[in-house]
C-alpha cells in the first residue's frame, strides 16, 4: 500500500468516526430550521390579517416571533456549527474524533434543552429577555451539552499533528470559548429569581445578543469560510496576515457593540459602543480582502453547490456588518433606531450570512461523512437559490421598511406594506429549509437502514463453520 | 498564532474587556441604584408599582408585547418658552399684541430673556418654561427622555427594541381610562381602525349573561360585541395588564431630565 492510498485509507476513518455526531447535530438543527422557519411565517402572517389567531395564546405574535427568533439560534444555527466545527478540527487535526460518543449524548441533550424552551416560551413562560427567552431548566442543558461538545472538539484539536495552527482554528477554537462565557454570565445575572437592578438588565442584554448574534456567528461563519474557500478552490487562504488582522479586530470591537443610542442609560455606555462599531469597519475590510483574494480567479464551476454558498454568505456578512456601523452611526442612528432596520440585520446575519455559509459546508461534509452522495444533489442548487431570493426580500422590505419608519417618525401604516413583502422572503427560506432537510433526513434514513440490513445479514449469516474440526 | 493558548489569550482580552465594561461595571453603577426624588420636590421617583400592575407586568412579558412595543422615549434637547401669565393693567393690548409678534417657544436661554425683558417691560407678567425637545415628544409619547430610574423596580425591564406598535412609556397618562384599556386589548381595531395589533381574546371569556350583566363586562362597538345575551368579561389576567399599562407613566421632571411641569390652573 503506497501513502497516498494510506492518506486516503486515513482520512475514511476520520470521517467515518464524526458520523453518528453529525448526523445527530444536523439531523436535530435541520428539524429546529424548517420548524422555527414556519413560526416566522405565522408571525409574519400576523401583520396580514392581525385577528388570525387571536384566540390562540400559543400562536400569538409576541411568543411565536420569540421561539422562531430562539430555534433559527439556538435550534439551527448553533448544533449546525459545532457539527462542522467536529469536522474541521478532526480534518486538521488528520486524526479521529475523539470520545466520539460524548458529542451524540450532548447533541441530544441539546435538542432536549431547545424542545423545553419552545414549549415554555410558546407556553408563556419567556423569561422576557430577547435572545435569552429560554427558561433555566433548558439553559442548563444548552450550557451543558455545549461544553461536553466542546470537550470533544478541543481534546481532537489537542490530537494534531502540525503543531502551527491554521486560520479557521482561531476563529472557531474563540467561538468554542465564546459561547460558554456570554450565555453563563447572562443566564446568571438576568434569568433568574432576582436578577440585576433596573436598566442594569437591558445593558446585560444587549451585550449578550450583540456577542452572540454578531461576535459569535461570524466567528464560526468566517472560520468556516476559510476552511473551505481555500479547500474547494484549491489555493492557499491570501494571506494568514490579513486573517489574523480580522481575528483580533472583531473580537476587540465587535464585543463592544450593540449598545442603542438612544437608550434610557449612562451616556458612556452607547458612546463606547458607538466608537467600537465605527472600528469594526477596519475587520470588516480585512474580510472582504482575504475572501476576495482567495477567491477571485479560482477555476471552479460552483453552479449553486457549496462554494456558491459560502461566497454569498460571506458578502451578507459584510452587508450585514456595514449595516451594523450604520445604525451606531449618530448621523443615522436617530432615523434608523428602533425601526425594523435592526431586525432586518440581526436576520442578515443569521440566514443570509450564517445558515447559508454553514448549509453549504455541510453539503461539503455529509457525502465524505457518510460515504455515499447526496440523495437529491439539485436541492443543492434550489436551496441557493431560495434562501438567496428568501434574503434579498426579507433582508430588504424590513431594511427598506425600517428607513421609511424612521423617516415618517413610526407613522402607524409606514412600514405595513414592506412588511407584508417580507412574508414572500421567509416563504423562500422556508421551502429551501424544507430541500436542505430532504437531504439530511433520507441520508439519515438511508444509513439507518443500511444499518439495520447489516444486522439482519449478521443474524442470518450462518455460524462459522471454521472452528469445527474435522 | 502558535498553539491554543493563544487563541485563549486573545479571547480573555477582548471579551474580558467588554465583560468589565458592559456587565460589571453597568452592574456596579446601575445596579446599585436607589430610589431619587422629583425634581424641585420631596417626592420619591419611582414608586413601587401596586401588586395588580406587578403581576400585569408578568403578563406582558409572558406575551412578548416588547416585541412591538418599545418603552422608551428619545429627547434631542431642551428649548425654552415663554408663558403669558398676565397681560398687567397699563397696557394689556400693547402686551397682547406684542406676544403675537414675538416667537415664545423653542428658544435659547438668552432668546427667552430677550423676550422676557421686553414683555415685562411694558407690564406683562410672563414664565420661562424648560420644554424637551425631539421627535417622540412631538408625537406626544411623552414629556422628557426615559431615563435608568424609571426602570429601578421592573424584573424584566421591558424596553423593547421595535416600534411596531406605539412606544408605551407614558401610556398611563396617555389613556387613562381602564376600560379603553380592555376594549383595546380585546379588540384593538375597534378604537384604531387599521390597526396591526393582534387581538387577545384568550384574555377575556365570552359568557352568557346571568341574572344581571356583570360590572366587569365590556362596553363595546355594535361591530365587535358578542352575539345578544353574551357579554365580555376579562379574566384576572387582562385586568392585571390593564393595571400595569395604566401605571406606565414617566412624568415627573428628575436632575438628569429636566423640563417644568404644566400643572392645569384652576
Amino acid at each position: 500500500m503506497n501513502s497516498a492510498e494510506n492518506n486516503f485509507d486515513c482520512t475514511a476513518k476520520i470521517d467515518a468516526s464524526c458520523r453518528v455526531p453529525l448526523l445527530a447535530l444536523f439531523g436535530g438543527a435541520a428539524l429546529w430550521l424548517v420548524l422555527g422557519l414556519a413560526l416566522a411565517l405565522v408571525a409574519s402572517l400576523t401583520f396580514h390579517a392581525p385577528e388570525m389567531f387571536a384566540g390562540h395564546s400559543f400562536l400569538t405574535y409576541g411568543r411565536v416571533s420569540a421561539a422562531a427568533n430562539d430555534l433559527l439560534v439556538y435550534g439551527f444555527a448553533i448544533p449546525a456549527a459545532l457539527g462542522v466545527i467536529l469536522w474541521i478540527f478532526a480534518r486538521l487535526s488528520q486524526a479521529e474524533l475523539v470520545l466520539p460518543l460524548v458529542p451524540v449524548a450532548a447533541a441530544n441533550l441539546w435538542h432536549l434543552g431547545v424542545f423545553v424552551g419552545l414549549a415554555t416560551v410558546l407556553g408563556g413562560g419567556s423569561s422576557g429577555f430577547a435572545w435569552l427567552e429560554f427558561p433555566r431548566a433548558s439553559a442548563m442543558l444548552l450550557g451543558v451539552a455545549f461544553v461536553l461538545i466542546a470537550i470533544s472538539a478541543v481534546a481532537t484539536f489537542g490530537q494534531r499533528r502540525e503543531r502551527e495552527l491554521y486560520p479557521s482554528h482561531w476563529f472557531l477554537l474563540a467561538a468554542l470559548l465564546w459561547f460558554p462565557w456570554i450565555y453563563s454570565t447572562a443566564n446568571l445575572l438576568l434569568v433568574t429569581a432576582h436578577p440585576v437592578r433596573g436598566v442594569a438588565q437591558a445593558v446585560i442584554n444587549w451585550w449578550f445578543a450583540n456577542n452572540l448574534i454578531f461576535v459569535w456567528l461570524a466567528l464560526v461563519g468566517v472560520g468556516v469560510a476559510f476552511y473551505f474557500l481555500p479547500k474547494i478552490s484549491g489555493r492557499p487562504l491570501k494571506s494568514r496576515f490579513y486573517a489574523l488582522f480580522a481575528f483580533w479586530t472583531l473580537i476587540l470591537f465587535g464585543t463592544w457593540a450593540g449598545i442603542p443610542q438612544g437608550a434610557p442609560v449612562p451616556a458612556w455606555l452607547p458612546a463606547l459602543s458607538s466608537v467600537a462599531s465605527l472600528l469594526l469597519i477596519v475587520s470588516l475590510i480585512a474580510v472582504a480582502v482575504t475572501t476576495v483574494k482567495t477567491v477571485r480567479g479560482a477555476d471552479v464551476v460552483c453552479r449553486g453547490g457549496p462554494f456558491c454558498h459560502i461566497r454569498f454568505g460571506m458578502a451578507a456578512f459584510i452587508l450585514s456588518g456595514l449595516m451594523l456601523v450604520a445604525g451606531a452611526c449618530p448621523q443615522y442612528t436617530r432615523v434608523l433606531e428602533l425601526t425594523w432596520f435592526g431586525q432586518a440585520q440581526a436576520q442578515l446575519q443569521i440566514l443570509g450570512f450564517f445558515a447559508i455559509v454553514i448549509c453549504g459546508a455541510i453539503y461539503e461534509i455529509l457525502p465524505r461523512v457518510m460515504g455515499f452522495e447526496l440523495p437529491f444533489k439539485k436541492f443543492v442548487r434550489g436551496q441557493h437559490w431560495c434562501f438567496m431570493a428568501g434574503t434579498v426580500l426579507l433582508a430588504g422590505s424590513l431594511g427598506v421598511g425600517g428607513v421609511l419608519q424612521g423617516l415618517k417618525h413610526f407613522s402607524p401604516d409606514a412600514a405595513l406594506p414592506v412588511l407584508r413583502i417580507s412574508t414572500l422572503g421567509w416563504m423562500f427560506f422556508l421551502l429551501g429549509s424544507l430541500l436542505f432537510a430532504a437531504n439530511i433526513f433520507v441520508m439519515t434514513i438511508k444509513w439507518k437502514l443500511a444499518l439495520v440490513r447489516l444486522v439482519i445479514a449478521y443474524v442470518k449469516s450462518p455460524l462459522e463453520i471454521s472452528e469445527v474440526k474435522p | 498564532m502558535k498553539n491554543g493558548f493563544a487563541v485563549f489569550f486573545a479571547v480573555c482580552v477582548a471579551l474580558g474587556g467588554s465583560w468589565t465594561g458592559f456587565v460589571l461595571a453597568p452592574a456596579l453603577q446601575l445596579g446599585t441604584a436607589k430610589q431619587t426624588t422629583i425634581l424641585n420636590s420631596s417626592d420619591n421617583w419611582p414608586l413601587q408599582r401596586t401588586g395588580e400592575a406587578t403581576l400585569g407586568l408578568q403578563v406582558y412579558r409572558a406575551n412578548g408585547c416588547a416585541a412591538c412595543h418599545t418603552e422608551q422615549v428619545r429627547q434631542d434637547g431642551v428649548a425654552f418658552e415663554v408663558v403669558l401669565t398676565g397681560a398687567g393693567k397699563i397696557n394689556p393690548v400693547a402686551v397682547s399684541n406684542l406676544v403675537s409678534t414675538l416667537k415664545l417657544s423653542g428658544l435659547t436661554k438668552d432668546e427667552a430673556d430677550a423676550a422676557t425683558v421686553k414683555i415685562t417691560a411694558i407690564g406683562g407678567k410672563v414664565e420661562t418654561h424648560l420644554a424637551a425637545t425631539g421627535a417622540d415628544i412631538a408625537r406626544g409619547w411623552g414629556v422628557r427622555r426615559s431615563v435608568a430610574a424609571d426602570f429601578l423596580y421592573d424584573v424584566p425591564v421591558q424596553l423593547g427594541g421595535v416600534r411596531v406598535g406605539p412606544d408605551l412609556s407614558n401610556i398611563g397618562v396617555r389613556a387613562p381610562d381602564a376600560n379603553w384599556q380592555l376594549v383595546h386589548l380585546y379588540a384593538p381595531r375597534a378604537i384604531a381602525k387599521n390597526s396591526a395589533m393582534p387581538p387577545f381574546k384568550f384574555l377575556f371569556q365570552v359568557r352568557k349573561i346571568g341574572a344581571s350583566p356583570s360590572p366587569d363586562a365590556l362596553n363595546l362597538p355594535q361591530e365587535f360585541a358578542p352575539a345578544d345575551g353574551y357579554e365580555v368579561v376579562p379574566k384576572p389576567a387582562a385586568k392585571e395588564l390593564a393595571a400595569y399599562l395604566l401605571s406606565l407613566r414617566a412624568d415627573a421632571p428628575l436632575y438628569e431630565a429636566p423640563f417644568t411641569p404644566i400643572t392645569a390652573k384652576p
